[in-house]
């Protein structure tokens, strides 16, 4: 059996029926279903745990701080990170990226540049051009190559002692590239710059080690990855954390407060104002489990399958174009394509009347569609649920879609 | 049905589908969820949308309402042209448009009154 046979039954909502049509989820790279494994732990622990974290004196409140901080050990666990503080909880990704851009506009002084590249999802370039316009600082982008990799010559030339940060996917949202991680960090800190990955769609699909990656921050969002929205994670390196000043001040962040003054907590909750997602962590908790227990590399060599019969599938039939790298084994879990003649909103509509539900548009990532010449695509993207019946599903139906309209 | 014959029809056989050349007025615009941009130009004449096109990058829905857009109002006086209401473009269209396509209809619209006021295209 496979891995997508195996886990479906954990999916409740992959039983559902769209337009009459077994419902075929292949957008798991905007966010990805849950399993029951993931709702009853935070049913859970609504019904039997809830309080308030980290200062309650009573038995729920030591439940929920025990539960809430376990989270973190397993979210330690599963990315590599070498110590406990160096796991910050956000809301998600883009949170994370915000957290950090924060912090670093402190540090950032005029013609002080960042480097960012050109397949940047909006939420890993926008905060940068935020602190950039505030603080008189640069931003630059490394080019991406037309087969949709990032041109690493061309950043070794935009590296320079004035890069402060460098920020870049682990993995393409739109082609799928896998970039060279630990090279871009080396390069990176070899400038005397901080570097920063957006792992959003790396963590779901991936075994990760950060500390071998050696950057500095890497980002990633649950909701992705089988977990619950409104829980993310912002890693970072415990000596560069040390460094940097909070950019959000409340609650649990502080260790004394006066009136006119304040001192910080300890990592990782000087980055944590406010009650914390304490359910979303507890959510995120079971999802990592159950992530471990199939096994990253299995789900990676699972997922890597389904994209290749998925880029066989689609070569053939006429008409269509596909996007980023053609070889499964530089590409993570998505597979953008267009179809001639047809907008990729009009494909979407069309395959969601067959139940297929694919991402359509230029998914968050505008200057890459217009290094492409497009203005979007039709996005198929894999988690541990789906199946080689599935692709096959899609690939009948994007087969009708030309002259469709 | 989400894409109605109506929608269809238009989609392939644009009416008003170009450019005008030196047109009097002329706006466009882009859908911030999807990236889709349309232009609309028009000539008018004795207060009244003697003439207009559209043309751009757009899915069949946006395509659809704008050339019927511009069908309905092309002979109008501006301020009738510019106060059309967007059920009466839905009306026309047919279609069981849902809330996430919504502004595909209404985009044309909004690019049309932006062009009858004078708006400065940004870039």
């Amino acid at each position: 059996m496979t891995l997508g046979e195996r886990t479906r039954p954990d999916f409740p909502i992959l039983s559902r029926q769209i337009h009459g049509h077994p419902l075929v989820y292949l957008d798991s790279a905007a966010s990805s279903q849950k399993p029951r494994q993931v709702l009853e732990a935070m049913q859970r622990y609504y019904e039997r745990s809830h309080a308030n974290v980290h200062r309650s004196i009573h038995t729920l409140g030591e439940e929920a701080t025990e539960l809430y901080e376990a989270a973190r050990d397993a979210a330690r666990g599963f990315i590599g990170a070498r110590f406990r503080e160096e796991v910050v909880f956000t809301r998600g990704a883009t949170e994370g990226i915000n957290v950090v851009a924060r912090a670093v506009a402190n540090m950032l002084r005029p013609g002080d540049e960042i480097l960012v590249t050109e397949m940047e999802h909006h939420s890993n370039l926008i905060p940068w051009q935020m602190v950039c316009r505030e603080r008189g600082a640069v931003l630059r982008a490394v080019p991406v190559s037309g087969a949709g990799f990032l041109d690493m010559e061309a950043l070794a030339r935009l590296l320079s002692p004035r890069t402060r940060l460098v920020a870049a996917a682990h993995v393409s949202n739109v082609l799928g590239t896998i970039n060279p991680a630990a090279d871009i960090v080396r390069r990176g800190r070899e400038a005397g710059a901080l570097v920063l990955l957006d792992g959003a769609q790396a963590a779901p699909h991936l075994p990760l080690d950060v500390a071998a990656i050696g950057c500095d921050f890497y980002v990633f969002s649950g909701h992705k990855m089988l977990g619950p929205t409104g829980i993310g994670v912002l890693y970072g390196r415990r000596e560069t954390l040390e460094r940097l000043e909070p950019g959000m001040g409340g609650s649990e962040m502080i260790k004394e407060v006066w009136i006119d003054h304040a001192q910080w907590n300890e990592l990782p909750w000087r980055f944590e104002p406010g009650t914390p997602p304490i359910a979303e962590a507890v959510g995120l908790h079971a999802a990592v489990e159950y992530l471990e227990k199939l096994g990253m590399a299995r789900v990676e060599a699972h997922e890597r399958e389904l994209c290749r019969l998925t880029l066989e599938a689609l070569e053939t039939i006429p008409g269509v174009t596909l996007y980023g790298p053609r070889n499964p084994e530089v590409k993570g879990a998505v597979v953008a394509f267009n179809v001639e003649g047809i907008h990729p909103h009009d494909g979407a509509a069309l395959l969601d009347e067959r139940g297929i539900a694919v991402r359509a548009g230029h998914h968050c990532a505008q200057p890459l569609m217009k290094r492409l010449g497009i203005v979007g695509t039709l996005r198929a993207s894999f988690s541990v649920y789906n199946t080689a019946a599935e692709v096959v599903r899609l690939a009948e139906a994007v087969e009708g879609l030309r002259g469709a309209l | 049905m989400v894409y109605s014959s109506v929608i269809r029809e238009r989609f392939r056989r644009p009416r008003l589908r170009g450019e005008l050349p030196r047109p009097d007025l002329a706006f466009e615009d882009v859908n911030p969820l999807c990236g889709d941009r349309i232009r609309i130009e028009c000539r008018i004449a004795d207060g009244r949308l003697s003439d207009a096109r559209h043309r751009g990058d757009s899915c069949a829905i946006c395509a659809a309402s704008a050339d019927l857009l511009l069908e309905m109002v092309i002979g109008r006086t501006v301020e009738e042209a510019a106060a059309v209401e967007p059920a009466a473009l839905l009306e026309r269209l047919e279609a069981d448009i849902r809330p996430t396509r919504f502004r595909c209809v209404t985009l044309p619209l909004s690019v049309l009154q932006g062009a009858l006021e004078g708006r400065e295209v940004a870039l």
